[in-house]
């Protein structure tokens, strides 16, 4: 295998992965038990965030940048790639039902590139800021495109855009998200990626080897946003229905939590998160007849389980890094990792840290 | 000119709110660096502690007797007390666990605190949104051609009175010297004997009751209050502390002043639809030319 | 000793996971009526959390009234109906999770919801798309029952709330200019505004001003400021009626002393007490008044009062119609699957609702249904006017 050049071992990796993903797709298809459209519905919803999660965490875990907008960027892909559907496409699939696959990869695409270029933009500012006042700055420009897109009226503004087809399935669905965990993976490993991690762990020595850390903060914005407006078009075409509360910081917030609760910067982490943070909600529906009352305290249980989480966890699941690392470390090194816990000025008490070991 | 000056006041008493719930963030983050998403549900347990000890007055006391001022403060004070109380155990429950972890947990656990007083507050409150008592009888008062009510003059007093007595106790007072000390640097301040958990506590408890007076003078002049109340004032809250320069107390006044300032005239104008936006445009505009807010200072890293 | 609390919580919620046991019976995924002698189920999704909180409270309160007293008059054909009230926190995304939830897993019948138009715009293409017929007591959006021809509702449009207003106030009131205040977050209200804006002004009157506010707002000052110096004779302000008591308010104490009008969003049992005096000769569009003489009315009111202790609000009055609609449709269905349910919902004619005589017309949306202008004198609210609205005649609806 390792004597193929490049191409043609991705090429074989994404037939197989092309070829399970059927395979599910096809078998969950069949299956017929109660609610299997309710839970069809979860497995989608999960797949999106899975695309979220790992898509914010280029830009959060791996290039340590601190980004409160990805909601913004989810919702610049959203509508546009409805938008484009919705307007012109559909046209277009009447006539020839066999194009409604390749048009509905190009909304997306063009949803993820209109995204992109969204980050571009959000991503300059920082050129100039740091930390804290970056996140403070993202989420503004999430709220902006949110407050603009409410006031366009051609996509719907306060009413929301409905009428859009059901294009995205299961397949799609976890085909993007597979090639978003891919890139991801490739990235980190990548020359880019030894920036990204370079950034992020100590930017002015990062600035003194040579690093344009700029140039790749920029890029990390627009590496993710573009994966997220990819998934926000995936998002729209299942919903069938877009309403600008659906992009709130409040949404952004959720991300952030995924990618934080997986641990910043691992891949593996902030899948797992994803899956866990979106079934949760579901779950806890059965909480109203556990407790018997009639008031529904789901997300109040879900806002315990965050604080106790972060409270015996901070690191996050995985730390900084991957499953199988977690699952591979014996028992004998070691007992916890210092470096998953971040360097000195990242602390509240900053006369704790050791030395990276 | 009459419509500026009316915006101008009416901007003026949202701002002084806002400063309120600001200098809370300015302060935990000036001695922790930690942004505390759950500050603006604090402000909102200040105006329900309000609403319920105000009803309760309202069922005992005549509103007509000069006493219900003191009434009134009375409720503040109470107010003060339980959401410092409510800062306390936040402090030691949910950030002092993790002052060794990386600074993005706390922030989790900070947005965890706010979720929970929101959802908590809608099951234990109601969803439904309560109407604030009056405490005080409200005139409306003309001054020159504008229109206002003795209850913006009221709000404006109070909050500029508790700022300048912020202000005392932090350039005035030996304590105050000690939270200064530990904002500028954490360790060498515990090793010049400032006993540092104290500081940290006594800075969230000041924090919470400012924004409980805020809750309180924010139910008297819109008596809508609602769980969920908090969210944007908080939002617009923190705007503000950053515009002032996150970390600095004068800096935090002038922010809310601006922001409320500047969302009576958006309010006004043709852009009224643009206003939720309009706050992070001019911060945005802002941080490109002073990247520390406006008093901020731009501290050099150390390397 | 973190480490083995993490984990517990880890292995308690992958318990809670195994755990959860699918409802419903045997099958199909398709929402048949199974088990021809159990409880028919019927599904409804509401904001029980969330901002539009006190609106889902009042329809399921109206819902699970009207439910029970189907079942204590016996029932559908001697089976119960059983209510599985679904939370969607007042945002659209989770209204069509829920909504699949109740289709898919718990196999309801038919699905009772939601308020909030956008909400019942995200749950519509479910239900048509499971032929799962769905009744919205509340939702005055036109598109929502032009999703599918198993959309159904029980109120009066948008479209012909905002027209007959302007008409009223142009027309019945002599109103010449009049000054609109939306809140522009809200497609409701800013429908409204636009409907009014043009029905007025065809109708001879003159649009002195025009602003906006977002809905969680407290302060209008602003907005009113920039209102004030027009001088208006009235100010339509179709929000929810917790912004509008305070614009009240915030206008009396600026000096503005037109009267408010508005739209359906104005009914609470606690508008009056947000807004006070400042409300005093403001007047609104209801479905219907809570003192209407009328013995259904009557007997409603009373029950609901007795039971939850407060008068039941539009949205209750309307959720209980719509859940007798239901009832009524099903006992005149042979069968209660969806092809069958829908065409007996549709045939609903001439039933005495507690909002009037219901008869859904081919556009699934009822018929000759009154608006009830209801005006706070003294306090009280005490019908104004009570009239049939002009036939629509396409005013601004949503085009894309």
């Amino acid at each position: 295998m390792k004597s193929l050049p490049w191409f043609l071992r991705d090429l074989i990796y994404l037939a197989i992965f092309v070829a399970v993903l059927l395979a599910a797709a096809y078998g969950l298809d069949a299956l017929r038990f109660p609610g299997i459209a309710y839970y069809n519905r979860i497995i989608v919803l999960i797949g999106i965030n899975i695309t979220l999660a790992v898509s914010l965490n280029i830009i959060n875990g791996h290039a340590g940048q601190f980004s409160l907008g990805h909601a913004g960027f989810m919702a610049v892909g959203a509508y546009f790639s409805a938008f484009l559907t919705f307007f012109y496409f559909t046209n277009i699939v009447e006539k020839y039902p066999a194009a409604q696959h390749p048009l509905f990869v190009v909304a997306l695409l063009a949803g993820g590139a209109l995204a992109a270029l969204a980050g571009y933009i959000v991503g300059l500012p920082s050129l100039r800021l740091r930390g804290d006042y970056l996140a403070i700055v993202t989420l503004g420009f999430g709220e902006i495109i949110r407050v603009l897109i409410l006031n366009i009226e051609k996509i719907g503004g306060a009413r929301g855009f409905s009428g859009i087809p059901q294009w995205s399935n299961f397949f799609w669905v976890y085909f993007f998200a597979g090639v978003t965990v891919a890139v991801s993976w490739r990235l980190v490993r990548s020359s880019v990626g030894r920036a990204f991690l370079a950034v992020r762990e100590d930017q002015i020595a990062a600035e003194a080897m040579g690093v344009d850390t700029t140039k790749y903060k920029v890029k990390a914005f627009v590496i993710g946003s573009f994966w997220a407006g990819v998934a926000g078009g995936l998002f729209a075409h299942y919903q069938m229905y877009l309403n600008p509360t659906a992009f709130t910081f409040l949404r952004s917030f959720e991300l952030v939590v995924m990618v934080v609760l997986g641990g910043l910067g691992s891949i593996s982490g902030s899948i797992i998160a994803a899956i866990v943070l979106t079934i949760l909600p579901e779950v806890l529906r059965m909480a109203k007849e556990v407790l018997h009352t009639d008031k529904d305290p789901r997300m109040v249980i879900y806002s315990i389980m965050l604080i106790v989480l972060m409270l015996t966890r901070p690191q996050g699941l995985f730390g900084r890094r991957e499953l199988w690392q977690v699952l591979a470390r014996r028992k004998d090194t070691i007992p916890t990792d210092k470096r998953d816990e971040g360097d000195a000025d990242d602390k509240l008490d900053r006369d704790a840290a050791p030395p990276v070991q | 000119m009459q419509e500026l000056l009316q915006n101008l006041l009416n901007g003026i008493a949202v701002g002084a709110i806002y400063a309120l719930i600001a200098l809370g963030y300015t302060m935990v983050y000036g001695i922790l660096k930690l942004i505390n998403f759950a500050h603006g549900d604090v402000f909102m347990l200040g105006a329900f502690v309000g609403y319920y000890s105000g009803n309760w007055a309202a069922a005992h006391v005549d509103q007509q007797h000069p006493a219900t001022y003191l009434v009134a403060g009375g409720i503040m004070l109470l107010a003060m007390v339980l959401c410092g109380a409510f800062g306390y155990l936040n402090e030691r429950i949910a950030y002092r666990p993790l002052r060794n972890s990386p600074r993005i947990a706390s922030l989790i656990t900070a947005i965890g605190v706010s979720f929970f007083l929101e959802y908590g507050g809608q099951l234990v409150f109601g969803p439904d949104p309560k109407f604030f008592p009056t405490l005080t009888p409200k005139h409306i008062v003309h001054l020159g051609g504008i229109v206002t009510t003795n209850y913006q003059i009221i709000v404006l007093v109070v909050a500029v009175a508790f700022m300048a007595l912020l202000q005392y106790i932090i350039y005035g007072t030996k304590f105050g010297r000690a939270m200064r000390a530990v904002s500028y640097n954490f360790e060498i301040a515990s090793l010049m004997g400032i006993p540092v958990d104290r500081v940290i506590s006594t800075t969230f408890v000041i924090g919470s009751s400012l924004a409980a007076v805020a809750g309180i003078l924010f139910g008297l002049s819109y008596p809508k209050i609602d769980p969920l109340m908090g969210i944007m004032p908080g939002l617009k809250a923190f705007i503000a502390a950053v515009l002032g320069g996150i970390g600095n107390v004068p800096g935090a006044m002038v922010g809310g002043l601006m922001i409320g300032i500047i969302e009576a005239f958006v309010g006004g104008s043709r852009f009224s639809n643009f206003r939720d936006a309009i706050a992070f445009v001019i911060l945005i505009a802002i941080l490109l030319f002073r990247p520390s807010g406006l008093f901020g200072k731009y501290e050099a890293e150390k390397v | 000793m973190r480490k083995l609390i993490f984990l517990g919580f880890v292995a308690v919620l992958s318990l809670a996971l195994t755990g959860c046991p699918p409802k419903g019976e045997t099958g199909s995924t398709k929402t048949a009526d199974t088990a021809a002698g159990g409880d028919i189920l019927i599904g409804e999704y509401s904001s029980l959390t969330g901002l539009q909180g006190t609106f889902g409270t009042s329809t399921h309160q109206g819902i699970i009234m009207a439910a029970d007293e189907v079942n204590a008059a016996g029932g559908i054909n001697g089976r119960k109906v059983k209510i599985i009230t679904e939370d969607d926190q007042s945002k659209p995304e989770e209204a069509a999770t829920a909504v699949s939830k109740l289709i898919s897993q718990n196999s309801v019948v038919a699905v009772l919801g939601e308020v909030a138009s956008s909400a019942s715009l995200a749950a519509a293409p479910i239900c048509q798309s499971n032929k799962v017929p769905m009744i919205t007591p509340s939702s005055t959006n036109p598109e929502v029952t032009k999703k599918g021809d198993y959309i159904f509702r029980m109120c009066f449009t948008d479209d012909t709330q905002g027209p007959a207003m302007a008409d009223y106030t142009a027309k019945t009131e002599g109103i010449k200019t009049a000054a609109i205040l939306t809140d522009v977050k809200n497609d409701y209200s800013v429908f409204l505004g636009r409907d009014f804006d043009r029905r007025f002004t065809e109708d001879g009157g003159k649009i002195v001003a025009h602003a906006s506010y977002s809905n969680g707002d407290s302060d209008f000052r602003a907005q009113l400021t920039s209102i004030k110096p027009s001088n208006p004779q009235i100010l339509w302000v179709p929000g929810y009626y917790t912004d509008v008591g305070q614009i009240a308010q915030q206008a009396r104490d600026l000096g503005i002393t037109a009267p408010l009008v508005g739209g359906d969003g104005w009914v609470s049992p606690t508008l009056i007490q947000i807004g006070g005096k400042a409300l005093e000769g403001c007047y609104y569009a209801n479905h219907y008044s809570q003192d209407d003489p009328a013995p259904v009315v009557r007997n409603f009111v009373d029950k609901y009062k007795q039971r939850f202790g407060a008068k039941p609000d539009a949205m209750a009055a309307l959720a209980y119609d719509a859940m007798h609609v239901l009832a009524d449709s099903m006992k005149r269905a042979k069968k209660l699957d969806g092809p069958t349910l829908r065409d007996a919902i549709a045939a609903t004619k001439g039933y005495a609702g507690v909002t009037g005589t219901i008869t859904l017309g081919p556009d699934r949306n009822p018929i000759g249904k009154k608006i009830v202008v209801e005006e706070i004198k003294n306090g009280q609210l005490t019908v104004k006017a009570t009239f049939q609205p002009q036939a629509n005649t396409g005013a601004a609806t949503a085009t894309h």
